[in-house]
């Protein structure tokens, strides 16, 4: 017998969570920033990353968002398959709770209708949504509004098997000294590798949920999320650009079998704050 | 790090005097505008017709805020990416623009035109738009309101916290930072 879950909850749900997600800094990200300012050598980084912490602070407490950018709702479902979604078109549900999160906690509007007529919607509608279907009787939301600016300095290469644990180093620390100043670091790195072209690009989004400091449990990604991590820092960007110690907060890698003669790396950056809530109904 | 309290509008001269890497305080009155703006005070000058706000001795700020809370003055109002308005720059700043503020590396076209002309460039701080908020004082929408977030609002700020990244020396705060904390591996 299906338990059954109603669209609306789901609404409601996405609609508190876009707004959590913009309001309330993650506890393992603040956790990173104190011990990034025990690290951080440059006087003018240190001051961005006090202030970065005073501005979670005064978010939180007014209920504001942290950033003016929004972002572009992505929405990631699990569904477990035991579940019976009643009352409704689930994706226009999303798409509701996403208005109604926008329109009631004064978040921007983002989104425009055509990437080249470039009009907006008005509502930050349509979200971006990623579902799964999972084993279980639970639905598991999790809003994650990613900016543009980061979004925007995000790429994916199809490397060769023989560029090797190397190349994909070279690419992921190479992107993140592209996108220099402009993506706001210190930056969270998301790296997808393998799968297929669309997948290491999702695997490079889903890898931005994991809690900062959680290293992977695949000992050998641990060990390339540790080497990409020195060699960020090493590029000497630091807060905003500025120069200092602190260009990247985390990385984390995620992976997943590949064809026998493909490498796809994805690298998706997001700002300092990597944005997400989830909850389960 | 001593800190330069300015007040706009601001003079060439005084301008020239700044160096990357300087901390500012601004107060006075300040313009923002993103991409869709640019493009249309770009339109103007190509067609020789008047702009809707002066440009000499002006700031603007690349900003798209938060709509504001009852009781707010603005919303969440933290720097966007320079580079987008990038192509529409050097003909403002030969208008008289004195200073950008933003986040993120500009063209070589755009840092040459600053030495010509006479303007700097500041970083504001990405991702503390909760802060930034604070410190403006009012805002007023005066031009292209059809454009939500991305209008002309003249905002009065008091104290301001920025950063020369770009000076009329050709200095760049960015390449300088980078070189300085840089480990080789």
């Amino acid at each position: 017998m299906a338990r059954e879950v109603s669209v609306d909850e789901v609404a409601r749900t996405v609609a508190r969570l876009c707004q959590e997600a913009n309001y309330d800094l993650g506890g393992d990200v603040r956790e990173r920033l104190r011990q990034a300012l025990e690290t951080e050598e440059s006087p003018a980084g240190r001051e961005i990353l006090e202030l970065l912490m005073q501005n979670a602070d005064l978010a939180a407490a007014e209920r504001v968002p942290m950033c003016q950018d929004t972002g572009l709702a992505v929405v990631f479902l699990d569904i477990g398959q035991e579940v019976s979604l009643v009352g409704g078109d689930l994706t226009e549900a999303v798409n509701e709770g996403v208005r109604r999160g926008y329109r009631e906690g004064y978040l921007r509007k983002s989104m425009v209708e055509h990437p080249l007529r470039r009009k907006n919607t008005g509502d930050n509608t349509p979200a971006v949504l990623h579902t799964r279907i999972v084993p279980g009787d639970r639905v598991r939301i999790t809003v994650a509004p990613k900016g543009g600016g980061s979004e925007n300095m995000s790429a994916l290469a199809m490397l060769k098997p023989a560029d090797g644990e190397e190349g994909v180093i070279d690419f992921v620390v190479g992107q993140v000294e592209r996108a220099g100043p402009n993506p706001c670091p210190p930056v969270v790195v998301g790296v997808g590798i393998g799968g297929n072209f669309e997948m290491a690009a999702l695997l490079a989004k889903r890898a931005l949920l994991r809690p900062l400091g959680q290293y992977s449990e695949d000992p050998d990604n641990a060990r390339l999320e540790r080497e990409i991590l020195r060699r960020a820092n090493n590029l000497g960007i630091g807060p905003q650009g500025f120069g200092g110690r602190t260009t990247a907060l985390w990385v984390s890698v995620e992976t997943h079998p590949a064809h026998i003669v493909s490498l796809p790396v994805a690298v998706n950056l997001n700002c300092h704050a990597a944005r997400h809530k989830e909850a389960v109904i | 790090m001593a800190e330069i309290s300015l007040t706009t509008p601001l003079s060439e001269e005084g301008v020239r005097e700044l160096r990357a890497g300087d901390r500012v305080l601004l107060s006075g009155y300040i313009y923002t505008a993103r991409d869709a703006a640019h493009k249309r005070l770009v339109e103007l000058l190509e067609a020789g017709e008047d702009l809707p706000i002066e440009l000499e001795g002006q700031v603007i700020y690349y900003v798209g805020p938060t709509p504001p809370k009852p009781g707010q003055v603005i919303g969440s109002a933290g720097p966007t990416t320079s580079l987008r308005m990038d192509p529409y720059t050097p003909p403002l700043l030969e208008r008289g623009l004195r200073a950008m503020i933003g986040k993120g590396s500009r063209t070589p076209a755009v840092k040459e035109a600053m030495r010509e002309y006479g303007a700097v460039y500041f970083a504001a701080i990405g991702g503390a738009g909760a802060l930034i908020a604070k410190c403006i004082k009012e805002a007023r929408v005066v031009a292209y309101e059809d454009l939500g977030p991305e209008a002309i609002r003249r905002l009065r700020v008091e104290n301001f916290p920025l950063i020369v990244v770009n000076d009329t020396q050709g200095n760049d705060l960015y390449e300088e930072g980078a070189r300085r904390y840089r480990i080789e591996d």
